[in-house]
């Protein structure tokens, strides 16, 4: 089984062959979505279904949490919600969007909430795996994302204008044209959204992968018994410094896909260069 | 014991793009570190750079994640 399949969206990806692969060496076949409950659900629901599901529950959950019964006097649960909150209100909206920010702090808060929210999962029990790294899901977040810039943008310059201004840049002569324009198409309508999914797609994907070779390679090592025991007790101790790197990917890659949809936003509705 | 042909196999590509992601590490590197220097200059100008900061970081990211697609694809 060729690497393609990552690239393509097709989540119902449980197929016998690959159900069937549940060990040595973790690969593609490692991340196949297994049925919840076959027979009960349709097929398509499988475990990473679920999560997504259960991770935007949670996400609406936390907030309505956080914004319930609010004081002047901020309460414990209400200033750690404030505190998240002006993360992204004053550290992704106002410095990248500028004055005008306060439309988009929605769709960037529950963003930067629900793929935190879905990376933690591959390192929590019970899901240990983490959503993303199915590429459909980052597909969808960049597809929105992209949706968002472009209609954004339409809205306050009009087609014309805002095709003009996002495909030549100001001060270009004529003659470059030609150059220019396919060149800056595909920048800003193609290589931005791909860039997005692929980016949290790939650092999700390889994350639990070196996380399996670690647990699963120090388990078989441990298993094969004699001086390798010493080796593999080496290994699952280093996965803990692993699953704490990928606690840090998760949060940094959340923040990243915010700022650069915020960013492209921004790009979209600026006045001029 | 395991066969060595189960142990070594996989696709050159993945050794193939590795070494495609040294040119956009040295790049998002030298990105950053250059808005450390500036901040560290003028800690006031920092919200301005790391505007610039993250749309160059995301066009120079864009090489290793087309290399990362191709070396799946192909």
């Amino acid at each position: 089984m060729g690497f393609l399949p990552l690239l393509v969206p097709l989540d119902g990806g449980s197929t016998e062959e690959l159900f069937e692969h549940l060990g040595w060496p973790p690969g593609v076949e490692s991340f196949a979505g297994r049925p919840l409950l076959p027979g009960v659900l349709p097929d398509w629901v499988t475990n990473t279904v679920a999560q997504a599901i259960i991770g935007a529950i949670l996400v609406i959950i936390m907030w309505l949490v956080f914004a319930r019964k609010q004081t002047i006097v901020p309460s414990r649960r209400q200033f750690a919600g404030e505190f998240l909150y002006d993360i992204v209100r004053n550290g992704i909206g106002r410095d990248i969007l500028g004055p005008d920010f306060r439309p988009y702090l929605p769709y960037l808060l529950g963003l930067i909430s629900f793929i935190i929210v879905n990376n933690f999962f591959g390192e929590f029990f019970f899901f240990m795996f983490p959503t993303f790294s199915h590429i459909a899901y980052p597909y969808a977040l960049a597809i929105m994302s992209w949706l968002l810039y472009i209609i954004v943008g339409i809205k306050r310059f009009g087609v014309g204008h805002y095709f003009k201004k996002m495909l030549i840049p100001e001060g270009v002569p004529v003659g470059l044209y030609p150059l220019i324009i396919p060149l800056e198409f595909i920048s800003n309508f193609i290589v931005r959204p791909v860039t997005l999914a692929l980016r949290l797609f790939a650092n999700m994907f390889a994350g639990h992968l070196v996380i399996m070779v670690f647990v699963i390679g120090g388990t078989l090592l441990i298993e094969l018994g004699g001086p390798l025991i010493a080796a593999g007790s080496v290994s699952l101790i280093m996965s803990f410094a692993i699953f704490a790197l990928e606690l840090f990917v998760g949060a940094l890659q959340a923040y990243i896909f915010t700022v650069l949809t915020a960013q492209y936003v921004s790009s979209s509705i600026a006045e001029g260069h | 014991m395991i066969p060595l042909e189960v142990i070594l196999n996989g696709s050159l590509n993945m050794i193939g793009y590795a070494l495609a992601t040294l040119g956009p590490a040295l790049g998002v590197a030298w990105i950053f570190s250059s808005v450390i220097n500036g901040t560290a200059r003028q800690p006031e100008a920092r919200g301005a750079m790391m505007g610039t900061a993250f749309i160059g970081f995301a066009v120079v990211e864009a090489l290793a994640i087309i290399a990362i697609a191709l070396a799946f694809v192909l």
